[in-house]
């Protein structure tokens, strides 16, 4: 059993003789069901800091949203030099670390694909050295050159109509939380003495492609662990050991991060679950005195300051898809562990407690993993800090927890992995929504009127016949399901071969269990379609070319978000029936499929592709987001909205469903004590029947309308809210993402 | 048209007019509540918000059965504090159908209210007997007092204040708590000398959890409009954060904290 001085104090055996993170907080922390009044303020070096911090960022908002950018170096764990917030103040920082040189300067990350990290730097005013361009082009293959030498002509055309959209080909996939704990825990050295071990234990000796592969892996994991010393080095620390003080620890763990960040672009760049075992390190500093209540917080919000940093060079078109610039630095509070002990420590109060020394923020992704059974305490205080800053979000622990165990992550926006054990395929979204309008136009895309799908016969009546409908739509999800897997399996065989986490694969057991993850885009708009089809009458109306192209609805229909079984059980059926049609398929690694219904801000521009669909929306017009019912259709109130949603059984859709409410305060409360606590009480009630996830928005539909009038006022300037899975200074939105938020009904009454 | 209407003895089953219902209440009682808004009201109060629940003819009729299953559905939100209320409109013109609906709630262990303007309310005969067996099965009544000067408030709503200011009399007669709402409005109601009369009248009762004075706002207004019945506040504004504040003052409002235990 190994023995390190840095441990002295902690309890327990197991993760002495293993690499297992788990097992050290379960041995270690000390659970808090009290409230919130030993919280402190910011210290005057946090203040000093953020203010910094806010300068820079206004700067960069007036630059158009680009304050600096790497043009020569290509971004890796060891390329840049240090770097501080502000060179004057660099005493002040607890934590240190910057991707680049410099703060909110945005690193040149090529391996996703060139031309993507080009026209990043060119779209925002900057030239990338044309050397560049000749070494990814000439000399070295990317990811996404990669993937279209693999593509078949099948699967560039699915990615050109939009039926299957979002994917990963041209940039990180994401979605891989390295467990930065295990930095900490056990230092580098450590790790990479197991990383050794497991490679010397890879294989019998024949080489098999897997055996060849997963050597190769090692060893790429390995060198990063070298290089994550050296970068820690250049800021004058030695991580090569476990870290001795909370200090260390939190610094030890975000230069794990860091390492993450600097070489993967990842549309959503986890940091796990990290409240639990940080506290474990500060409480042993209170206890021994060294570390006072004060010092405790501000290192907290200085490791939260450098994760509201986190940047990616981006184009237009990948901001459109994924409004307000966000990282998905996803963190987690709450939880309760397999032995029923409340997870909740006083540093997740800490963490929550940076909305209010630092005012509210999109990152990083702030997550309550939530029970009714957490302390009435916490419950309350997040629920209050919702109220005041609408920059939480909500998981529902008790589905996840059976299938996850007590250490996973959020490695997106709602979708978990085992922290340290497991690793996700991000894998996008199927327009099935648009797969509806193929199945009636045989496989004809609405919008280019090209022969998409396979070439069925067309529904041919003038009014849509719900069995016959039902049978064509069934025949044209199998064909989807089977080109949107096969289309996946080739992204991440590109993914891995060219664009290889290493760095976050090295703080994962080599003995990884993968998930590939696929999503579902226009779920409500495909059950409201089917309802009006089956309980209304639909009339087809088509063009020259006998392409539906609109629809007369006559009569009334059950709508998904009433609580009305006839709709939602549409809905269960079409998650099921999905979800059953992927895993038919083979996946790449043998890895396990999920699918989710979350569709971030991106339905605005998966509406602009899609036709007029059956329930009465009209071409161009945004999807509802995720799994929220659609626009206008939720007349019972909010409940009856959520218990719809919550009808939805996450063990099908384990990658996720993601609900987004916004309360207006008058309807929720007298006051903010009333407010907090009608809250908790949604909460309970939603997560009490299986929902999985809530986003809360407080706020009015005025507020909504003064900040897109006046983003210049003072108070918008870090006004967040909460969209599908993530938060976004609303500012930052363009115009008509603004507008489709406001056009999604708050839930106001008079 | 109306295939049953309420009260109607030919009718089998009492049904209830219901305008509609909303599943998240907040401001309507303790706790998260389910709403029933009933069709019909005797008032005409110049600041109504929902004039479209005037006439008591409507085709949404339901039992209070249905209603109470309907509402059950969100029984997981309510804790321990939450339940019904039931509002309108005017509840109290259909009392038979609220009481059934409040008997079978009692039964299921769900808390109600009763949010009333209590215009319907007399001592005598048959509605007071009702209306006792109704208070059996009510545990919290809303209480509008839209005004506490019998001619103002002919003026303001088109009706008497004297059997309205009893039924808050006999409320507390019963100690059964109760929670005022006064709906401030400028130029009607919002003048120190009717506060001050509000005051001393509320204070009287004793069984007062909770006195809210809820500032007139303008948002119902396009009702009238789609409804085409001339509006009579026009040009009146909402209330100004300093008058709201000094209604709150005169009338103690801070001094009626019993809903809070």
């Amino acid at each position: 059993m190994l023995q390190k001085e840095q441990w002295t104090g902690f309890k327990g055996r197991i993760w002495k003789e293993e690499v297992n993170t788990r097992d050290f907080i379960q041995a270690n922390y000390t659970p808090y069901d009290g409230d919130s009044s030993f919280l402190e303020k910011p210290t005057e070096a946090t203040e000093k800091l953020w203010d910094a911090l806010q300068t820079l960022q206004k700067e960069e908002r007036a630059k158009g949203g680009v304050l600096d950018m790497d043009t020569e170096i290509v971004s890796s764990i060891t390329s840049h030099g240090r770097g501080y917030i502000n060179e004057d103040l660099k005493e002040l920082e607890k934590v240190v670390g910057l991707q680049t040189d410099k703060p909110l300067k945005r690193a040149f990350m090529p391996f996703g694909g060139i031309k993507m990290a080009e026209d990043a730097c060119t779209t925002n005013g900057y030239e990338p050295d044309p050397q560049l361009h000749k070494i990814f082009t000439d000399y070295h293959k990317t990811h996404n050159q990669g993937v279209f030498d693999a593509y078949t002509p099948e699967m560039k055309k699915a990615r050109h109509n939009k039926i299957i959209t979002g994917l990963p080909d041209t940039y990180g996939r994401g979605r891989i939380v390295g467990d930065y704990r295990r930095v900490a825990l056990y230092g580098i050295n450590y790790l990479m003495e197991q990383k050794k071990n497991d490679f010397d234990n890879c294989g019998c000796g024949i080489m098999t492609d897997d055996i060849i592969r997963q050597r190769e892996e090692i060893s790429m994991q390995y060198r990063a662990l070298a290089d994550m010393k050296l970068m820690a080095e250049s800021y004058g620390f030695d991580i090569s050991e476990p870290a001795k003080n909370a200090q260390e620890a939190v610094q030890w763990l975000y230069f794990g991060y860091l390492a993450a960040i600097k070489t993967q672009n990842g549309a959503a760049m986890s940091v796990g679950r990290i409240a639990t075992f940080l506290d474990i390190y500060i409480q042993r500093d209170l206890e021994n005195g060294t570390l006072t209540e004060i010092e405790a917080q501000e290192l907290i919000d200085h490791l939260i300051m450098k994760f509201r940093m986190v940047k990616f060079a981006r184009v237009p078109s990948y901001n459109q898809l994924f409004s307000g610039d966000p990282v998905w630095a996803t963190l987690e509070v709450g939880g309760i562990g397999q032995d029923g002990r409340s997870m909740v420590t006083k540093s997740d109060y800490r963490i929550l407690h940076t909305l209010v020394n630092m005012g509210p923020a999109p990152e990083p992704n702030l997550t309550v993993l939530y029970s009714s059974r957490l302390p009435e305490n916490f419950k309350k205080f997040a629920s209050y800090i919702s109220v005041e800053t609408s920059s939480i979000q909500y998981e529902n622990d008790d589905v996840m927890r059976p299938v996850w165990g007590d250490d996973y992550s959020i490695c997106c926006c709602v979708s978990a992995t085992q922290t340290g054990k497991e690793m996700q395929f991000f894998g996008a979204r199927a327009n099935l929504a648009k797969c509806l309008l193929y199945a009636i136009n045989g496989g004809v895309d609405e919008k280019t009127k090209v022969q998409m799908g396979p070439e069925y016969a067309r529904i041919s009546s003038d009014y849509l016949d719900y069995a016959e409908v039902m049978r064509k739509y069934d025949m044209m999800m199998d064909w989807l399901a089977g080109l949107y897997v096969n289309t996946l399996n080739v992204i991440q065989y590109m993914h891995d071969k060219y664009y290889y986490e290493a760095a976050e694969m090295a703080l994962i057991d080599t003995d990884v269990r993968r998930t590939f993850a696929t999503g579902i885009a226009g779920f409500s708009h495909v059950v409201d379609s089917l309802s009006a089809i089956k309980y209304a009458h639909v009339k087809a109306i088509r063009d020259a070319d006998g392409i539906a192209i609109d629809y007369e609805i006559k009569g009334d229909f059950p709508r998904y978000g009433n609580d009305d079984d006839r709709a939602d059980e549409i809905a269960v059926w079409l998650l099921q029936t999905f979800l059953e049609k992927l895993k038919k398929h083979h996946t790449y690694r043998n890895s396990e499929p999920t699918t989710s219904i979350l569709t971030i801000t991106s339905n605005v521009v998966y509406g602009k592709a899609t036709g007029t669909l059956p329930d009465g929306r009209k071409a161009g017009e945004p999807l509802s987001p995720g799994a929220n019912p659609s626009y206008g259709a939720e007349k019972n109130g909010l409940l009856a909205s959520l218990n719809s949603v919550a009808k939805l059984p996450y063990e099908w859709a384990l990658d996720g469903i993601s609900n987004t409410q916004t309360i207006s305060p008058g309807a929720l409360g007298h006051n903010e004590e009333e407010r907090s606590e009608n809250l908790v009480h949604i909460l309970d009630g939603y997560f009490n029947q299986g929902a999985h996830h809530l986003n809360v928005n407080v706020f009015g539909i005025d507020k909504l309308k003064d900040a897109m009038e006046h983003p210049e006022k003072p108070e918008y300037a870090n006004f967040t809210i909460r969209v599908s899975g993530y938060a976004v200074k609303f500012i930052d939105l363009t115009r008509e993402q603004q507008l489709d938020v406001i056009m999604r009904s708050a839930h106001e009454r008079m | 048209m109306l295939s049953c209407v309420p009260h109607m003895k030919e009718c089998n089953l009492v049904k209830g007019a219901i305008h509609s219902t909303e599943s998240f209440g907040s401001v309507d009682g303790p706790g998260v509540r389910f709403v029933i808004f009933m069709q019909g009201c005797s008032m005409r109060c110049q600041f109504c918000h929902n004039p479209d629940t005037w006439n008591q003819t409507s085709d949404h009729l339901k039992t209070a059965d249905e209603l109470l299953e309907q509402a059950l559905r969100f029984r997981s939100y309510w804790g321990d504090k939450g339940g019904i209320t039931v509002s309108g409109g005017e509840p109290l013109l259909q009392i038979d159908f609220l009481t059934e609906l409040f008997q079978k709630a009692k039964a299921a262990g769900v808390h109600t209210t009763l949010d009333t303007c209590g215009a319907p309310f007399t001592r005598d005969g048959v509605f007071f007997e009702k209306f006792q067996t109704l208070m059996q099965v009510t545990d919290l009544i809303l209480l509008d007092l839209k005004h506490i000067d019998e001619k103002q408030h002919r003026l303001l709503t088109g009706r008497t204040n004297t059997n309205i200011l009893d039924l808050a009399r006999y409320l507390a007669e019963i100690k059964k708590p109760v929670w005022i709402r006064h709906v401030l409005v400028p130029e009607r109601n919002d003048y120190d000398e009717y506060l001050v009369q509000l005051d001393t009248f509320v204070k009287s009762l004793g069984n007062v959890q909770r006195f809210e004075v809820l500032p007139y706002h303008t948002l119902g207004i396009f009702k009238w409009e789609e409804l085409k019945i001339p509006y009579q506040l026009e040009g009146i504004n909402p209330p100004t954060a300093q008058r709201i504040a000094n209604a709150n003052q005169l009338l103690h409002t801070q001094d009626y904290t019993g809903y809070l235990q």
